[in-house]
């Protein structure tokens, strides 16, 4: 067994009477991409904040290195969350900072880098997701919604950090973009040695940057393996979700006419 | 229906949210004397919470001076007129209506500002951004506003102090007939240097009171435009009451002796 960088351990959390999040237990291998699959509205999006402390789970436990970020303080809390990266699934651009700004942010406030400096990583990171310098200039109310997902994917990598979470880094771009992302992703993994967390509905993406893939139902993961086991899994939900069916155990909530 | 329960709920609800901001306030304050500082968004929000207020404080200092000596002229006794006037002029100015009228335009100009700003902010999860990357959003977001409010409200009020003792002259010797040089001499005369600082004092509180409202309520907001909307309008009210009873405290506390 390969040593865990990130691990879930029967995560709770309701908001309200509405239950989200019903014991999540994932393990995320050091080194290794681990994409999560499933319907909208299953809490993949809210599985991820409560890693980052955005959402306070309801009981569980989430340990990084070993480390339950739980039940740290907050002081040695902040140092562990330092290690991640986060793609939001909306972008959440800051829309008072011009472009090259938002993608230094991590450097230039977290690591006090100085600003010219920061400039001239952001500038490389931005063309790694292949836009020129000039759109550094731009605000994010100015880009279009695939260049602002492009953007938000350089301010995740800028700082270069050790746990990325990508919240659907493939959707709304075209599919060429899309594969130059799912490169990229691969490359964080391979080259950096990066570890990385993926949220996508894109099962050409999932199958191209995964290699563990789980499936989230209810708000609990009911499938968990290698990327080459998806097509046979012996897990109808599964089955029925990589095929994209109407017909199946997942019965969508809304009301038919 | 109950009506004791309905009268508990709202009963609780305000004492829940009352808790709320006190914790808020709290780690504002905490935060304001320890580093790491954001000297340009101190700076920027000098600019937009002092800078931008002037016109309208000026303004309204301006017409509070000139309508107080008419009252004073018309509502009180002709006789020794030309000391009354004066003399009244620059006291209410200065002790009162200086800080609380220049406060309660600034809270509607600021606080509203501050709480669209950091609501929208909120909602698009720019809010929980920051947190991603090594950033403390109450240090990054609120101290700034702090800060700044606190520091340059002072400012704005003698500025209006100034103005608003100048309207008083100008009504005074154009539209009164007084003597240009009396007047000065009575103003000088009969105002001391406690009145003054008595009403910059109120304004530095005032500053705290009207970032404080546009915060809370900016960082609390939820669900949309919608949800801003009202966070905009209950920084303004709030921040209105606020500065009204504050007020009343500190006339009490600093002229008791
Ligand atoms: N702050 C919140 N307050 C109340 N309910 C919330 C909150 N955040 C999320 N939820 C609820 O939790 C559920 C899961 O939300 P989540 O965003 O995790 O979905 P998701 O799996 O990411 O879906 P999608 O694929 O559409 O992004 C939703 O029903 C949502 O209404
Ligand atoms: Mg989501």
């Amino acid at each position: 067994m390969e040593e865990a960088k990130l691990k879930l351990t029967d995560v709770h959390k309701r908001f309200g009477s509405k239950v989200v999040l019903n014991g999540i237990n994932l393990t995320v291998p050091k080194g290794k991409s681990v994409v999560v699959i499933g319907g909208s509205g299953t809490g993949k999006s809210v599985m991820l904040k409560s890693v980052l402390g955005i959402v306070k789970p309801d009981s569980g436990s989430i340990e990084v290195d070993g480390e339950d970020v739980m039940r740290l303080p907050a002081n040695r809390k902040e140092e562990v969350l330092k290690k991640f990266g986060m793609l939001f699934q909306g972008g959440a651009l800051f829309d008072s900072l011009p472009v090259w700004e938002n993608v230094g942010f991590g450097l230039i406030q977290g690591q006090n880098m100085r600003r010219k400096e920061a400039k001239e990583i952001a500038i490389d990171t931005l063309a790694k997701v292949g836009m020129g310098a000039e759109v550094g200039e731009l605000y994010p109310a100015e880009l279009s919604g695939g260049m602002q997902k492009r953007v938000g994917l350089a301010r995740a990598i800028a700082t270069a950090p050790e746990i990325i979470f990508f919240d659907e880094p493939t959707t709304g771009l075209d599919p060429i973009m899309a594969d130059v992302i799912n490169d990229l992703i691969i490359e964080r993994v391979q080259d950096l040695g990066a570890t990385t967390l993926s949220i996508t509905h894109d099962m050409a993406s999932a199958r191209k940057i995964a290699d563990y893939i789980a499936m989230i139902y209810k708000g609990e993961i009911i499938w968990y393996g290698k990327k080459e086991d998806v097509d046979h899994s012996g897990n109808e939900y599964v089955d029925q979700f990589i095929h994209g069916r109407a017909e199946g155990p997942i019965q969508m909530e809304i009301l038919k006419p | 229906m109950n009506i004791f329960a309905a009268v508990g709920r709202v009963v609780l609800a305000l004492l829940a949210e009352t808790g709320r901001l006190a914790v808020f306030a709290w780690v504002g304050v905490s935060h304001l004397l320890r580093p790491p500082f954001y000297w340009r968004q101190i700076g920027q929000q000098m600019l937009r919470i002092g800078y931008f207020s002037l016109p309208v404080v000026a303004l309204t200092a301006f017409f509070t001076g000139g309508v107080l000596a008419l009252q004073i002229y018309y509502g009180g006794d002709q006789f020794n007129s030309e000391t009354i006037v004066a003399t009244i002029v620059a006291l209410g100015i200065t002790r009162e209506l200086g800080p609380v009228l220049g406060g309660l335009m600034v809270a509607g100009r600021a606080s509203a500002a501050i709480a669209a700003e950091l609501g929208t902010m909120r909602v698009t999860e720019q809010i929980d951004a920051l947190s991603t990357l090594s950033t403390n959003p109450h240090k990054y977001l609120v101290v700034p506003r702090l800060m700044a409010a606190i520091l340059t409200l002072p400012l704005l009020v003698f500025i209006g102090d100034v103005i608003g003792i100048f309207g008083g002259f100008i009504v005074g010797t154009q539209t009164l007939d007084f003597n240009a040089g009396v007047y000065v001499k009575n103003t000088y005369d009969f105002l001391e240097y406690d009145d003054i600082t008595s009403g910059l004092i109120k304004a530095a509180v005032f500053g705290f009171i009207i970032a404080l409202m546009g915060c809370f309520h900016g960082f609390n907001s939820k669900g949309g435009a919608q949800g801003v909307g009202r966070a905009t309008t209950n920084a303004v009210v709030t921040a209105s009451i606020f500065i009204l009873a504050a007020n009343y405290v500190m006339t009490s506390l600093l002229f008791s002796s």
